[in-house]
């Protein structure tokens, strides 16, 4: 039976690990590449890297991260942040990424998508949707841009079938409402994404506890759920998370 | 010395990486004459059936492939081109396993493409050696090959069997990536390399 993915998130700037990651077994807690091997090593499904580099002359270090990355691990990954077009994704995907994510870029651009699942294959293009909760929309959810700060006007659930019909091979959802709450997942909008799209949603934003990972996967319909500080703080333990889950009735790895 | 065909098929890196890993001595090339001469060969591949067997024939490399009598494992879309049809792209494919790879049908209520980690079973054949029945392995795929006399196992995506792993005489195919699939899939490349 498919299992239900686990995936922590590693906030990326320069080539190293940022946000409070503090692990005492790691040598050097802002090595990516560590603190990659250490999850991998405790059951974490996947990984995805989020590039948050600001400067321009920097952006080639996600590259050598990349390649070094996929020398030492042997589960899946995504990078994502600040892709804008074919030649970033080209170079990620060379460096051995298995997939990679847009966002704002393909907000502006959703031609973009296209392009992408032609040229490297649906199944490595994630689209990354931030939604926002919006009465006036007709799903209840906008879509945003830009970390949050820029409305779209577009219909987060609109979005998300647009995305699928240009090919997004998976959907990395995101609630701005919840997204560092610790308030647990978006339950409604995981679940009006994941059950009117027919490609996988991964939840992201506001897991605190191992219930919120039950209830986005049950309630939720989620295929797999991320999460950060949780993970890095140690205050869920991914081996316990998950005997939690197949307690509970859900297929876990 | 392994030799991976090189052809435009996406992610051969996280192969070389794997066998890396194990200490395998390999490289990645087009050239017939390498891949003849080989002691093993891995046909990995990410992408699109008919770009795929259409950069193949223009190379010569379909009748190389035919031919070898070494030890052959093909990954994922590997596996499938060395079926005898393909429904992406309705292309013919390699014929050596005589197998048709059909589409997810659609509107079944399972999500397309399956990806993510899934259990194999009904085990056998020396790929499977000392793995435990029930494994998990990660898949990344919209096509796949109906249950088969050749699978060597099989798996369940949401109440479809199908087969999770062909062999047949010196060749062998994965469905799932045994290079992304941690330590049950090291098992599955070690086992090639030491147990075909």
């Amino acid at each position: 039976m498919l299992a239900k993915r686990i995936i922590p998130c590693l906030d990326v700037k320069d080539g190293r690990t940022v946000k409070g990651v503090n692990f005492v077994s790691l040598r050097d807690a802002g090595s990516a590449v560590e603190l990659a091997g250490f999850y991998s090593s405790c059951g974490a499904d996947e990984l995805v890297f989020l590039d948050i580099t600001a400067t321009v002359e920097k952006r080639d270090t996600i590259v050598s991260l990349v390649r070094e990355v996929s020398h030492t691990i042997s589960i899946p990954f995504t990078v994502g942040g600040g892709i804008r077009g074919e030649e970033d994704v080209d170079r990620i995907l060379s460096a051995g990424a298995d997939k990679i994510s847009v966002n704002s870029a393909a907000i502006r651009n959703p031609e973009l998508l296209e392009r992408l699942s032609q040229r490297f294959g649906s199944q490595c293009v994630v689209l990354a949707l931030d939604a926002r909760s919006n009465p006036s929309m007709p799903s209840g959810y906008e879509a945003v841009a830009d970390g949050g700060r820029t409305p779209t006007g577009l219909d987060a659930l609109q979005w998300a079938s647009e995305a699928e019909a240009r090919g997004a091979g998976e959907i990395l959802l995101t609630s701005m409402d919840k997204d560092g709450t610790r308030d647990g997942f978006a339950v409604d909008l995981t679940r009006i994404i994941s059950t009117n799209i027919d490609i996988p949603v991964i939840a992201s934003g506001g897991a605190g506890k191992m219930e919120d990972f039950l209830s986005v996967f049950t309630a939720g319909k989620a295929d797999a759920a991320l999460a950060a500080s949780v993970f890095h703080f140690h205050e869920i333990d991914i081996p316990e998370l998950k005997r939690y889950l197949r307690a509970s009735g859900i297929p876990v790895r | 010395m392994i030799a991976v065909i090189k052809y435009n098929a996406g992610n051969i890196l996280s192969v070389m990486c794997a066998l890396e890993r194990l200490g395998a001595e390999a490289v990645l090339t087009d050239d017939p004459e390498t891949i003849k001469k080989a002691e093993r060969v891995i046909f990995p591949g990410v992408g699109e059936a008919s770009t795929a067997m259409r950069y193949l024939d223009e190379r010569g490399l379909s009748d190389v492939i035919r031919g070898l009598d070494q030890p052959f494992l093909g990954i994922c879309l590997g596996m499938q081109l060395m079926c005898s049809f393909s429904e992406e792209g309705n292309t013919e494919c390699l014929g050596i396993f005589p197998e048709h790879v059909r589409l997810f049908p659609k509107g079944q209520g399972y999500k397309i493409p399956h990806v993510g980690w899934n259990t194999v079973s009904r085990l056998s054949g020396p790929l499977f050696s000392g793995v435990p029945d029930e494994s998990y392995f990660y898949f990344v795929h919209s096509y796949f090959v109906p249950l088969s006399s050749d699978a060597s196992s099989v798996t369940s995506y949401d109440g479809l069997d199908f087969s999770a792993s062909l062999s047949r005489g010196n060749f062998y195919g994965v469905q799932f990536h045994p290079e992304k699939s941690g330590e049950a899939g090291e098992m599955i490349l070690r086992n090639f390399l030491e147990r075909t």
